[in-house]
């Protein structure tokens, strides 16, 4: 297996070669902010927090779908790297509507996380204050358009682990919407199996259990290492 | 002379923005005062759309003095949408994390609010006149009064996680019993909490012994009175039946579901105030003006439930003949009364095994289109009332809110004070003081019932009929 060598933010880093920049940056604790991206799941580097400077590159690349190359020269905390890390984190919160205080997630949020990380003391943006609806249709979960980031992790995690690609996106720019098939009611949608993969890998509060409230939902993704496992022992082949 | 106006804007020491108009007649006499509630916070109209089950963490958001009680409220509305009946664990949890909460709002109104007004006089530099002013001169009493406060909050976090928005109650019951380790935490603090509710109730009883004309202005008018109590007339501050009595006594609704509220009370608007004023129904507007609350609580309740309550509670209804005390003023001694029943209530449920071991949430869906939650919060009796379609989204939410329900109340015994202190135009400062104090014996909330936040300087206008104004007294 071959080793690729290369610089991230003055730390001299080994990887293999296919490994991602955060990939080789996670394992050498250096800190990228990342919200679409999640490890089992391709990167589509739709969120852009994870943006890196690279020496040589007229322009900023994300991380999570970059490859190491030998001898690349990576910076991560530049100060325009971290203006720019801020804006998309405030540009978030102003577009959707994020009431932290009343949200199931609160206090296990990616989203708010990156709030603390990002130093977001205050959203210079005016908020879009949209209205959104709530689908609650589902037995189990539900689905909340107001705090939904399109990091697209649910659409991933449907179509390439449960294999039901329930969830697709539609509509562009700012009404973009991750919707089910004819944006039919989430209960009505024939091929969801209920298995709530997508509400565990929701970052933030868009997916959620039905009974769960205020601050109480703590999504977990265990089942995502297991699967990982399992593609390794060639016993899980998706 | 023209007929002249003058506002006191705003009311400071109480919770949010109020202000009173007071118009004088040609003689410079009160010819008709008004409470106006100057704000809008619009919480009915923006949980619209959102779920059932998110109402108590978004409801209790309304105030930070009690928010406890729109927790419980909410959740309660929420058990009604499910239909189910809670197990007796969460029910004895809930009453426990309300009667800490009526502890701490009480003990906030008492001595950190209201008793810099008893202790240091009406007419005491207002510079002096607040809790710091009191710390000065009554430092034991003061300690020992926000340590009660301290004691109310304290067992709300123990039971919620946290002093303040704990989002514990929920829709089918609490998220988590109490741990047990905390039982004699709480027990331990029980007698210092009762001795201070004693020294308060003492003082109180020797204050109006000594100001029998504050008794006499402050409010004293026949009104109904409304609120919860058990089936057998007892008092119940969390899952009771409506009962409302007249002003001397007698029964006029008793035992009614609190979730059928709505067939006895109405809701009238008026130009001057962003507050609504509620109505019994069956005796019009306003002829069927209710007060809510510690005062209206007490003269409901044949009986506390409790020993050293039920002996202060028969000495509060020796204050009038038939047992029904009208002056607002008394709901001071209302409130530490209350103070005395949670506390025993808290140690006796802190002393029922079931709390710690029993079932304590159960799970449900949207069983009805519509849910009511009631809950007695430490201003009066609140009403959530929420409809929803068939997943449990909200289409339209009525809150009532205690203070709304005493706003009638509150307009009458402004116009009273106004009325007894206010002579040929004399308008000192003492006097105004008086006025204020007369809206504070509500203890209101308007955060709550309008939701309105913030506190200014106390302003006074005096506006002639053509709108000139003619003379403004300031206090900074």
């Amino acid at each position: 297996m071959s080793v690729v060598t290369l610089k991230i933010d003055d730390i001299e880093c080994t990887g293999k070669v296919g490994q991602t920049i955060l990939e080789v940056a996670k394992e050498n604790n250096v800190q990228i902010p990342v919200l679409c991206d999640l490890k089992g799941l391709t990167p589509v580097a739709a969120c852009r927090l994870c943006l890196v400077e690279v020496e040589g590159l007229p322009k900023l690349v994300p991380a999570c779908a970059t490859k190491i190359q030998e001898g690349m020269v990576v910076k991560t905390n530049t100060e325009k790297l971290k203006n720019y890390k801020r804006m998309i984190v405030e540009l978030l919160f102003s577009e959707g509507n994020h009431i932290c205080a009343s949200c199931v997630v609160n206090g296990h949020c990616e989203l708010q996380d990156l709030g603390y990380m990002v130093g977001m003391d205050h959203v210079r943006f005016d908020y879009l204050w949209q209205s959104f609806k709530i689908d609650s249709s589902h037995p189990k979960f539900v689905m909340d358009q107001s705090k939904c980031v399109k990091c697209t992790r649910c659409i991933r995690v449907c179509d390439e682990v449960e294999g039901a690609h329930v969830w697709d996106l539609r509509g562009r720019g700012i009404n973009v919407r991750v919707s089910t098939g004819f944006d039919e009611p989430w209960g009505q949608n024939k091929d969801c199996t209920q298995c709530g993969k997508c509400v565990q890998v929701c970052p933030v509060g868009a997916l959620f259990d039905k009974n769960a409230t205020s601050s109480e939902m703590i999504k977990d993704r265990s089942f995502l290492q297991r699967i990982l496992e399992g593609r390794e022992a060639k016993i899980w082949v998706r | 002379m023209a007929q002249k106006r003058i506002v006191l804007d705003p009311v400071t020491r109480i919770e949010g923005h109020a202000k009173i108009s007071i118009y004088l007649d040609e003689n410079g006499n009160v010819e008709e005062a008004q409470f106006h509630v100057t704000e809008v916070r619009g919480f009915e109209k923006f949980c619209e759309g959102r779920l059932y089950t998110e109402m108590p963490g978004i409801t209790q958001r309304i105030c930070g003095i009690c928010p406890v009680s729109h927790l419980l409220a909410s959740a309660r509305a929420g058990d009604d949408i499910m239909g189910i009946t809670i197990p007796e664990a969460a029910r004895l949890l809930r009453y426990m994390m309300n009667s800490a909460q009526i502890v701490q709002s009480h003990a906030l109104s008492f001595f950190h609010l209201s008793s810099p007004d008893f202790l240091l006089g009406f007419d005491s530099d207002p510079a002096k006149r607040n809790i710091f002013g009191v710390i000065e001169k009554f430092p034991d009493l003061a300690r020992r009064g926000i340590r009660l406060r301290k004691f109310g909050q304290e067992v709300i976090e123990m039971l919620g996680g946290r002093k303040i928005h704990p989002a514990w109650a929920v829709p089918g019951g609490v998220r988590e019993p109490l741990s047990e380790d905390k039982k004699q935490i709480i027990l331990d603090w029980i007698p210092e909490v009762k001795e201070t509710t004693k020294m308060g109730i003492e003082f109180f009883k020797s204050y109006i012994d000594k100001n029998k004309d504050v008794v006499e202005n402050f409010g004293n008018f026949p009104s109904y009175f409304l609120g919860l109590v058990n089936e057998d007339g007892s008092y119940n501050h969390h899952d009771g039946f409506i009962r409302v009595i007249d002003s001397n006594g007698n029964i006029v609704l008793d035992k009614v579901d609190p979730r059928k509220y709505y067939e006895y009370i109405g809701e009238s608007t008026s130009d001057h105030s962003y507050l609504k004023f509620p109505y019994l129904k069956s005796f019009g507007y306003p002829g069927g003006m209710y007060r809510v609350g510690p005062l209206a609580r007490l003269n409901i309740a044949k009986s506390m439930g409790t020993p050293l309550a039920d002996k202060e509670l028969k000495e509060f209804k020796s204050f009038s003949p038939n047992g029904v005390v009208l002056s607002s003023f008394m709901y001071h001694y209302a409130r530490l009364i209350e103070i005395l029943h949670c506390i025993e209530k808290i140690e006796e449920i802190v002393q029922n095994p079931i709390i710690y071991k029993g079932k304590y949430r159960v799970y449900g869906g949207v069983n009805k289109e519509m849910g009511v939650g009631v809950s007695e919060a430490p201003r009066g009796t609140l009403f959530h009332h929420y409809w929803v379609d068939e997943n449990g989204i909200l289409t339209k939410v009525n809150l009532i809110i205690a203070t709304g329900q005493n706003n009638l109340g509150m307009n009458k015994t402004v116009d009273q004070i106004a009325k007894a202190y206010i002579k040929n135009g004399d308008i000192k400062e003492g006097m105004l003081n008086r006025i204020e104090a007369g809206i504070r014996c509500y203890d209101p909330c308007l955060s709550c019932s309008t939701h309105a936040i913030g506190q200014m300087p106390i302003k006074v206008e005096i506006i002639d009929k053509s709108g000139n104004i003619v003379k403004t007294i300031v206090r900074d």
